[in-house]
């Protein structure tokens, strides 16, 4: 980043406008915002959110073209909502944002959760943690249900161990990795209030909201689409009802209870073409799913007792 | 005099800029790098000891750079070399070796003449520093 930075300064005595748009298209940024927009249905608070990030880090870099800046900024980001919200799918892009942007340098991601950082006896969580930590450095760190770390109930548990380790590096390691955590949201509320000290290293938290029933229904098309199935029209009518059924119900897990819902469908498509093995099948007849796949659901039957009692 | 093992050793001590882009190589080429230290460097001693596990699955160096650093601070007069493995079926051996601390002093080795029966001579090296006992050497 810095031989990039010189070089710069050096051959462009900058307009700042002509030089933010420069920026701006240098880094390349555009294309991953725009994939973003692309495959991710909704979100429209998170999505503004990273073009907030975007923007003040691109201002940042120009600024320290002009030795402007007063240190790295804080990178550190908590991501909550609920199941199924999209969290991993957004670190994913958030650290292919970072590294076009030039403030990590290798941008991957190396997703843990508690197992991976807590060990199993005395002196066995403080290696286990720099090992990922190093794993992860030049790229994000991202540590899916954060809140098992801290476990308040067990005294002699080794998780307050591994935040602390995690504290001391996010400090000092400042420029060679970003972390983010990520959970759901009233437990990783219920995180930060006993860990003060990881809530204040967080300069970035961002919101999940869940999905509208319309927009998990534009997420199935999408999710079809790239499985390259297609609905027939009354299959649509029957997933726009087993969306609004399977809301109520529990466990509902946003667009993961969709996708399960759709392999679900597709499974009982292949058992429907299969109980007529001797008939010539048709291009569309294995591309289409039809209402009775769906309709087949244990939601609808659930539904339908809900209703009789 | 000047301990010469592994890759580099006849060039000037490798900076840490420099270092760190050797570790870069290493990784790219999807080795495991590892940090061993020593104050027995006899060249037939093959037994470094190891400062922590290899590391793999890195991405970056600033990993390995923090170890090299951790071990220097903990043996600052001890030679430490910085190890890569290439585990590619076939290869299964280390690909890169280089020193990257040595103590302030090094004495060097004395050649010890062995007269044996009839006018045999057996020749072996000794490192001056290991008349002393280990960890007190350099």
């Amino acid at each position: 980043m810095n031989a990039a930075s010189e070089h710069t300064a050096d051959d462009q005595p900058p307009t700042s406008a002509l030089s933010l748009q420069n920026a701006f298209g240098e880094s390349r940024v555009a294309d991953v915002l725009d994939r973003l927009d692309a495959e991710l249905v909704g979100l429209e608070p998170v999505k503004s959110r990273i073009r907030d990030i975007c923007a003040f880090l691109l201002v940042e870099k120009l600024r320290s073209r002009l030795e402007l800046t007063t240190g790295a900024p804080s990178l550190h980001m908590s991501f909550t909502g609920n199941p199924g919200t999209g969290k991993t799918t957004v670190a994913l892009r958030m650290a292919e944002i970072l590294h076009r942007l030039g403030y990590v340098r290798k941008g991957h991601l190396v997703a843990v959760t508690r197992d991976d950082l807590v060990g199993q006896y005395i002196g066995h969580t403080a290696p286990k943690t720099r090992e990922v930590l190093k794993r992860a450095m030049g790229g994000v760190l991202f540590i899916d249900e954060a809140y098992y770390l801290y476990r308040p109930e067990n005294e002699r548990d080794y998780g307050q161990e591994a935040i602390e380790i995690l504290l001391q590096e996010m400090e000092n390691h400042r420029d060679d990795l970003v972390v983010i955590l990520a959970g759901y949201g009233d437990r990783m509320e219920k995180f930060f209030r006993s860990n003060a000290g990881l809530s204040s290293r967080m300069a970035h938290h961002i919101d999940f909201p869940d999905y509208t029933s319309a927009e998990l229904f534009a997420i199935a098309q999408l999710m079809l689409k790239q499985m390259q199935y297609t609905l027939s029209r009354e299959a649509e009518a029957a997933l726009r009802e087993y969306i609004a059924l399977r809301r109520s119900q529990p466990n509902f897990s946003n667009a993961r209870s969709i996708r399960n819902a759709l392999d679900r469908a597709r499974l009982r498509q292949a058992t429907r073409l299969f109980a007529h093995p001797d008939k010539p099948l048709s291009a569309r007849e294995l591309i289409t799913i039809e209402a009775d796949d769906i309709r087949a659901s244990r939601v609808f039957a659930e539904a339908a007792r809900g209703r009789a009692s | 005099m000047r301990l010469t093992q592994g890759a580099f050793s006849f060039l000037p001590d490798l900076t840490d800029a420099q270092i760190s882009s050797q570790i870069e190589y290493c990784l790219r080429q999807g080795w495991a790098v590892s940090v061993e230290y020593t104050d027995d460097p006899h060249p037939r001693n093959t037994y470094w000891e190891m400062f922590g596990m290899p590391m793999f699955d890195l991405k970056d160096a600033a990993g390995v750079t923090q170890e090299v650093n951790a071990c220097r601070q903990t043996f600052p007069s001890h030679y430490i070399k910085v190890n890569a493995f290439d585990a590619t079926r076939g290869v299964e051996s280390v690909r890169l070796s280089f020193i990257v601390n040595r103590p302030a002093e090094e004495p060097g080795f004395g050649l010890i003449r062995d007269e044996g029966a009839g006018r045999n001579i057996r020749y072996t090296v000794r490192p001056y520093a290991s008349e002393r006992p280990a960890g007190r050497r350099y």
